[in-house]
């Protein structure tokens, strides 16, 4: 058996090094964020959301990157939300005890795992090749089969949350099935389901190799998503390795924009899911 | 159908009604449940063994026995609520006024309007307290809003709770404390009008304050319902019933006046179990 110093020394090395590995996490997620902020602020004006893609060496903006990504990202929020909501309420309610329902969850976690780019491919073959070219069509149809494993995912998790009991008890005044899921089960995890819309909508809003296959991307504002569709992600890829500066000042403000986005939806979700814990 | 509003915990008119009703012979009493030949299985474990028992009408009937011994999986069968889950099985005949329940041409809904439950934790629904009790009224009727405030307010009432939430009917249900809950619960129960209340450990999570409240309540509800509660508090049991039933290791042992169980059982092993020798 270790004597007590040893035991102490032991201890010290052991909170030192979580301590270490969180500083370093930390730093980097700060040094991040700082170089980000620095380099979007300064690039940041009002041309930013009235101009479009400009031509190398004068004045332009990201209208039509910030107008692009919106469509597609609702499109897709809207595709892939209900339907992954149904699908996690047949694993989570009905199916809970089927067979079919493992292998869905387990096909659903290697789709949630999946790199995206292989999405991208995908959606390629089957909606641009035949469709004889890229769209922001193609791109909604992407970024909703990435959104749909994350919310199905969360979907399931939060409605095996709800406890039983509560089922029972509505089950027991005599609610059919549908009923008690729609009123009572989706009431009792509604925080937990609209944050995994919300986390999904974040991961999609950052998507760039998806859309390189799909939507490819539009210098001209366009709202039809019949047409090549410029987005955020693909902008920041283009003017990113630009060999003009003021390009490369647009991307990191275009990734400003994207992080914002993503933040202010994290927070959304996270004051829903802690308004549930204190008023449940 | 008229509750009496009891809001003051030492109100005894209903207990002193209980005991002029528990001197009544017991062939004065009507069955309201006859539970025939009946077993249940969980896979392939047999849980129950050939119950055979009967709920007096208007009365409460109290299930004992050790853990794992079967009462609360009677009491599930009641209202087919085991039908929720896989692979859980009953055989045999459950007749309530003289219809067998367990037939599958039975409406399970329908059913479990008339035959209401209270769980061991207090289950109050994700909503208002108002909303609660409302919930279950609408399943079956079409009320007015007036008509709804008389039927949410009267159910509330009958559990003893209007008093304490009158004022927040807004509030979330859940937002009560425990004891609340529970008679949130009951008013839920009470509030679609049932004739049986099936009663499952109602009190194993409550303190001794909110239990003597509950207890009280199911002495008022006998006037008019048929109660049947499981517990594993043999004072309670002693206390709330005029029938007490015994049942060990999926059997039914005995069932008799609780006060001849608890005084001069004629099984064995009843007369283990109440004098603390095992369970």
């Amino acid at each position: 058996m270790a004597s007590i110093t040893a035991r102490k020394n032991s201890d010290l090395v052991f909170r030192f090094l979580c301590y270490a590995a969180t500083a370093m996490g930390l730093g980097a997620l700060i040094l991040i964020l700082f170089k980000l902020f620095y380099e979007g602020f300064s690039g940041l004006g009002i041309n930013v959301f009235t101009m479009t893609t400009p031509a190398p060496l004068s004045q332009g903006g990201l209208l039509n990157a910030i107008v692009g990504s919106l469509i597609m990202t609702a499109l897709a929020t809207v595709v892939g939300t209900p339907l992954g909501i149904l699908a996690g309420t047949y694993m989570a309610e009905y199916g809970r005890h089927d067979k079919v329902t493992q292998v869905i969850r387990f096909v659903n976690d290697i789709l949630l795992s999946a790199p995206s780019i292989v999405v991208g491919l995908f959606i390629y073959e089957l909606v641009v090749r035949p469709m004889g070219g890229f769209s922001g069509f193609a791109g909604a149809c992407a970024l909703a089969i990435i959104v749909l494993p994350v919310v199905v995912r969360t979907t399931e998790d939060m409605l095996l949350l709800v406890p039983d009991q509560l089922r029972e008890a509505a089950s027991a005044i005599g609610a059919p099935r549908s009923f008690v899921i729609r009123t009572i089960a989706y009431r009792a995890a509604r925080a937990g389901i609209v944050t995994g819309v919300l986390l999904a909508v974040a991961r999609i809003s950052g998507e760039t190799a998806p859309l390189l296959f799909t939507a490819l991307g539009n210098d001209n504002l366009k709202f039809s998503i019949f047409g090549e569709l410029e987005s955020l992600p693909t902008s920041i890829n283009k003017f990113a390795g630009s060999a003009y500066p003021d390009l490369n000042s647009l991307a990191w403000t275009g990734a400003l924009l994207v992080t914002a986005a993503v933040l202010i939806l994290s927070i959304v979700a996270r004051t829903l899911t802690s308004v549930k814990k204190s008023s449940p | 159908m008229s509750m009496q509003m009891n809001t003051m915990p030492t109100d005894t008119s209903a207990s002193t009604a209980g005991v002029a009703f528990q001197a009544m012979p017991s062939h004065a009493v009507k069955p309201k449940v006859k539970i025939e030949n009946l077993n249940f299985y969980y896979g392939q474990t047999k849980a129950l063994k050939n119950i055979n028992l009967a709920l007096g009408e208007r009365q409460v009937t109290a299930f004992i026995g050790p853990s794992g011994c079967g009462k609360s999986t009677l009491l599930r069968i009641l209202n087919r609520i085991y039908e929720l889950y896989p692979n859980q099985r009953a055989e045999g005949q459950v007749m309530l006024d003289g219809q067998n329940i367990l037939d599958p041409k039975v409406d399970r809904n329908q059913l479990r309007a008339k035959i209401g439950m209270v769980f061991q934790k207090p289950t109050p629904f994700p909503m208002t307290i108002y909303e609660n009790i409302a919930f279950g009224i609408r399943l079956y009727e079409n009320l007015s809003r007036s008509d709804m405030d008389d039927r949410v307010e009267k159910a509330l009432r009958g559990a003893a709770l209007w008093t304490e939430v009158k004022d927040k009917l807004q509030a979330s249900g859940q937002s009560l404390s425990g004891g609340q809950q529970q008679r949130l619960c009951i008013a839920r129960s009470v509030a679609v009008r049932p004739e049986v209340i099936l009663f499952d450990e109602p009190c194993s999570a409550l303190d001794p304050i909110s239990t003597a409240k509950v207890e009280e309540l199911i002495d008022e509800l006998k006037e008019h319902y048929t109660i049947a509660i499981v517990t594993h508090n043999m004072q309670q049991a002693a206390r709330v019933s005029q029938k007490t039933a015994f049942m060990y290791l999926g059997e039914l042992v005995e069932l008799d006046d609780t006060k001849k169980i608890f005084t001069s059982p004629s099984d064995k092993r009843t007369q283990d179990y109440i004098t603390g020798r095992f369970g």
